[in-house]
């Protein structure tokens, strides 16, 4: 068994480099033709653009594509210089009619993406001619060799039971070189997925076929991203489902959210961009949704007709009905736990880093500042953008709308849900984004804390602070504070994961949806001691 | 101001001062020589097994006690001059106080086996045994074998904790199956099997005659005494039951029996001078209780009561039902009021017994034969709800009544199997009776039983 699971090892490494290794492989560069014909489709003004890039890309030379991106990034930069130059010289002159002129010569969008979008009809090499085989040695291999080394577990492990054993000897798991390592590999990975797209160019080249089965296109990076995000998912619950497979809410909590990742998330915003539909994922509630409101979407939502304005009302009414009602029932778990592709990210992938979430008072003082502020930042964004939407002016109370939403997607979009959300799993733990971040995880933990039926129920007198459920509290909750005082649990930040009902030795916690009266329970002195102690307590 | 002393920081003696801090301003000290912050023993198992580190065994982080003012002194006392109400500390230091309590807790049993100070005998109790441990079984490499003696609770513990890491065990049990005269045969049963499905070489009705040492001193073998068979080990450890850790009072006037005896109110012969936990031993049993108990909480109630007597609120110790738990490996038990194992069960006690064909789950429910009134339960592989049984048994209820409501006291995880009409369905075969179970009910699960 031990030998299978290296060997799994050593095979999904194996595909792991040379999924890195596509990155180099591959040559750049275009034919006359290709060039014009792009430059046509985008409809550039600028004949300085088409003189730099002809000049840039199209050759004979084989580049790679560190190359490519750069000489692209430098045809942009010196076509936009130029313009650049007109701009202030016009401005200095005060000639606002020529100034304005020059604009729609300007190249609007980062220059990573132009060279994205070039290198997308440049490439050539292994990986474009094979994609199905490229596909295997990378994905295949990957999948093969995690699921060679997840399986043996089911013996492995022996007798179903919880089964933490060895968490913290292990390198990997120990915020040892292993995952400083792994911590390195995922924001990488964040960085260029976010802004050096151009760079992994070649893994959209693998996963073209199955893109254009899907959605009638060609793959970009988000593609590479989803499809990739899925896959993760899906092995990392097959070891989900050995670990806990004596706990039957775990094992149906992982169902759903894989389920709700694969087809909400990811199948059906694909499918509908092949039927020529606005691509939607219709669990993504505002404001983790935080572009739902910006005039882009609502212009394509209002312009697509009935799907459209069906997605529009959908969008509002999830976020105002729907979301409130359902944690009044179910706590936030029904979201967090069990529909959210981030959550469902953290419970899967993230399940081995889950017991480094920092459970100190400072760290709370912290995630409560972080998290209300991340929430009143993306609805003052909105509120701008619907005020500028509706008005046509350009800021609102001296806020820029677009200024607003670039800091937004750059801060929290992809820096905090991205690259420290999931990149600083293995240090952090895997629920950072969820705990520290995450706008709507504080709209529900709002209602959650004030106005639900749900709690983690303490079993009378039988805690003994061991501590095992505040350890692996993936959102950093010392659940041990309450359950030896024997209080209910009803802390906005509880995504109701379960695991500490799970891993608790003597059957002291239990999620529970129950009667509002009494959920609350802060004077109640811990069952055991005869009733007249109680009483003389709680007179207290 | 008055200055409570506190000997020993776990559950009992953090407990007694966290509710005097509540209650009052008076000056706190907590002494202890294991460990300066306190920590729970119960989770020291799974340090060595790498489910947590030392840090997390700790309930309070370390600024709470300076914010709390609670001093904390590390020593190890002595003596106590009950006199001069002073303490001297090993190391020649002194101490004065107002208020005592002592609250030292147990030591493992020793029986006199020969060897039994060997290198590599231990027990495991204090965070110097785990440190032990650690040295003398890090891996399977360099201990070949471990030998426990001993086949209570921290037996079992130790059986877990030395498997998770791949270590072959020996488990020397006295009693003809596993802690039988707790459980009830079928209880005892399965777990025998459990214990053999984690390979752990059980051994039952056997005696450790003695333990033998390498040129060393170190552990090298032990010696069975029925077979005298000959088990090459590394490591022995001895679980067989603990006795309160009060050697230090020997020379003083404090009146002690195997612990220091104790009124109602926790009080001992010396005014000012106090015990609970471990420690503590009652003049006569509370109930059906032991006259002492080295329980987790029943050291807790114990600081509960004790803090409200130290505050001018004089209360005394009075526990409730009896209830406790633990975790056999993967299976978990939890039990509430009194059943007794076959050897100990009292004249009127009968069994309603139920086990799941397959799985580790079982259920026995004890119950006065002559008027049916429901005397306790013990649960295996499925947690029930301490608040119900509580009730119920404050309520005298019937075993019918018991079994009827039985889904209200199911505290498992959603999702879970549910048994309850299985279970029913046994009890009306065998008791020709026609009981229907009633429905969950919020309104129930919560009203007060006074």
């Amino acid at each position: 068994m031990k030998i299978i699971k290296n060997l799994g090892l050593i095979i999904f490494l194996t595909g792991l480099a040379i999924f890195i290794g596509t990155i180099f492989s591959g040559s750049f560069n275009l034919k006359q033709a290709e060039l014009d014909s792009f430059l046509k489709e985008k409809n550039y003004k600028s004949t300085l653009i088409k003189d730099a890039l002809q000049e840039a890309v199209v050759t004979d030379k084989k580049l790679n594509i560190f190359e490519f991106s750069s000489r692209v990034r430098k045809a942009y930069q010196k076509s936009n210089d130029y313009y650049d130059k007109q701009i202030a010289k016009y401005e200095a002159e005060k000639n606002w009619d020529k100034k304005g002129e020059q604009y729609q010569y300007k190249i609007n969008g980062k220059p990573h993406t132009l060279s994205f979008n070039l290198a997308k009809k440049a490439g050539k090499g292994f990986v474009t001619e094979n994609p199905g085989l490229a596909w295997f040695l990378t994905f295949g291999l990957g999948i093969l060799g995690a699921l060679l080394f997840i399986l043996p577990n089911l013996i492995l492990l022996g007798k179903p039971g919880i089964k933490n054993d060895g968490i913290y000897h292990e390198s990997a798991t120990n915020r040892g070189f292993i995952a400083w390592m792994v911590l390195i590999f995922l924001v990488s990975f964040y960085l260029v997925l976010y802004f050096f797209a151009d760079y992994v160019v070649n893994w959209t080249f693998i996963l073209d076929p199955i893109s254009q089965f899907l959605a009638g296109r060609p793959a970009s990076q988000w593609f590479v991203y989803g499809f990739l995000y899925c896959t993760v998912m899906l092995t990392m619950g097959v070891r989900m489902f050995i670990k806990y497979r004596h706990n039957k809410y775990q094992i149906v909590r992982t169902i759903s959210v894989l389920f709700f990742q694969i087809v909400f998330a990811f199948l059906i915003p694909e499918i509908m961009a092949s039927l020529q539909m606005p691509e939607y994922d219709f669990k993504n509630a505002f404001p983790l949704d935080y572009d739902f409101f910006f005039e882009w979407n609502l212009k394509s939502l209002t312009e697509t007709g009935g799907i459209g304005i069906f997605i529009l009302v959908w969008g509002i009414v999830l976020t105002l009905v729907i979301v409130p009602v359902m944690v009044y029932f179910f706590g936030k778990r029904w979201y967090c736990s069990w529909v959210c592709g981030c959550g469902g990210l953290a419970e899967t992938l993230g399940d081995p880093y889950r017991q480094h979430s920092n459970k100190s008072l400072n760290a709370w003082k912290l995630e409560r500042w972080l998290i209300h502020s991340v929430l009143v930042f993306s609805l003052v964004m909105t509120l701008v953008t619907l005020y500028c939407y509706f008005t046509g002016a350009q800021s609102f109370l001296g806020i820029n709308s677009q200024w607003i939403k670039d800091s937004y997607s750059f801060l929290i979009g992809a820096w905090f849900a991205g690259v420290i959300g999931t990149g600083f799993y293995p240090i952090f733990g895997n629920r950072v984004w969820c705990r520290f971040g995450c706008p709507l995880a504080a709209y529900l933990g709002l209602v959650q804390r004030f106005k639900s039926r749900f709690r983690i129920t303490t079993n009378g007198g039988q805690c003994i602070s061991c501590g095992n459920c505040s350890t692996y509290c993936e959102q950093g909750i010392d659940v041990r504070a309450y359950a030896q005082k024997g209080e209910n649990i009803v802390r906005a930040s509880c995504v109701g994961c379960g695991v500490c009902s799970a891993v608790c030795p003597r059957g002291v916690l239990k999620l529970e949806n129950g009667p509002e009266d009494g959920r609350i329970n802060p004077t109640e002195i811990l069952l055991g001691n005869d009733v007249d102690l109680m009483q003389l307590v709680n007179k207290k | 101001m008055e200055h409570i002393v506190i000997i020993g920081n776990g559950i009992s003696g953090v407990t007694v001062a966290r509710h005097i801090r509540k209650n009052s301003d008076k000056k706190i000290t907590i002494v202890s020589a294991e460990h300066k912050y306190f920590f729970s023993r119960t989770a020291l198992m799974y340090i060595y097994m790498g489910h947590m580190k030392f840090e997390h065994t700790q309930p309070y982080e370390n600024w709470f006690w300076e914010k709390n003012n609670i001093e904390l002194k590390k020593g190890y006392v002595a003596k106590v001059d009950t006199e001069n109400k002073n303490l001297e500390f090993s190391n020649g230091t002194s101490l004065t106080y107002s208020k005592l309590i002592i609250a030292t807790g147990s030591k493992p049993n020793k029986f006199g086996w020969p060897g039994q100070d060997l290198e590599g005998v231990m027990g495991m109790y204090h965070k110097q045994d785990l440190e032990k441990l650690e040295k003398h079984a890090p891996d399977n490499k360099t201990c070949k074998r471990a030998v426990i003696v001993g086949g209570g609770l921290i037996g079992i513990e130790l059986a877990e904790m030395l498997r998770s890491r791949d270590i072959p065990v020996t488990f020397l049990v006295r009693e003809d199956s596993f802690w039988n005269g707790v459980l009830p045969a079928q209880e005892s049963k399965m777990i025998n099997n459990h214990i053999k499905e984690h390979h752990i070489d059980l051994r039952l009705s056997t005696n450790l005659k003695e333990i033998k040492s390498d040129k060393l001193g170190k552990v090298s073998s032990v010696i069975i005494e029925e077979t005298g068979e000959e088990i090459f080990c590394n490591v022995v450890g001895l679980t067989a039951g603990v006795t309160p850790n009060i050697d230090f009072l020997k020379d003083s006037t404090i009146e002690t029996k195997k612990g220091v005896l104790v009124n109602r109110f926790l009080e001992t012969n010396i005014k000012d001078i106090y015990a609970i936990g471990d420690c503590a031993e009652q003049h006569e049993a509370i109930g059906q209780r032991r006259n002492i108990e080295a329980v987790w909480y029943t050291g807790r109630m114990m600081g509960e009561a004790l803090a409200q007597t130290i505050c001018g609120n004089k209360t005394a110790y009075k526990p409730g039902h009896w209830f406790n738990s633990a975790k056999f490996l993967d299976i978990e038990y939890q039990t509430y009021g009194w059943v007794f194992s076959e050897k100990n069960k009292q004249e009127n006690e009968a069994y309603f017994q139920w086990k799941h064909p397959k799985e580790h789950k079982c259920i026995t429910i004890s119950f006065d034969k002559n008027s049916n009134k429901f005397l306790g339960i013990n649960t295996f592989g499925i947690r029930m709800r301490h608040e119900i049984f509580d009730k119920w048994l404050t309520e005298n209820k019937s075993i019918e009544y018991v079994l009827e409501y039985l889904r209200d006291a199911n505290f498992d995880p959603e999702f879970y199997k549910l048994h309850e009409a299985e279970i029913l369905k046994k009890f009306n075969k065998e008791n020709n009776t026609n009981i229907q179970l009633k429905n969950k009910s919020w309104k129930r699960i919560f009203s007060k039983s006074n």
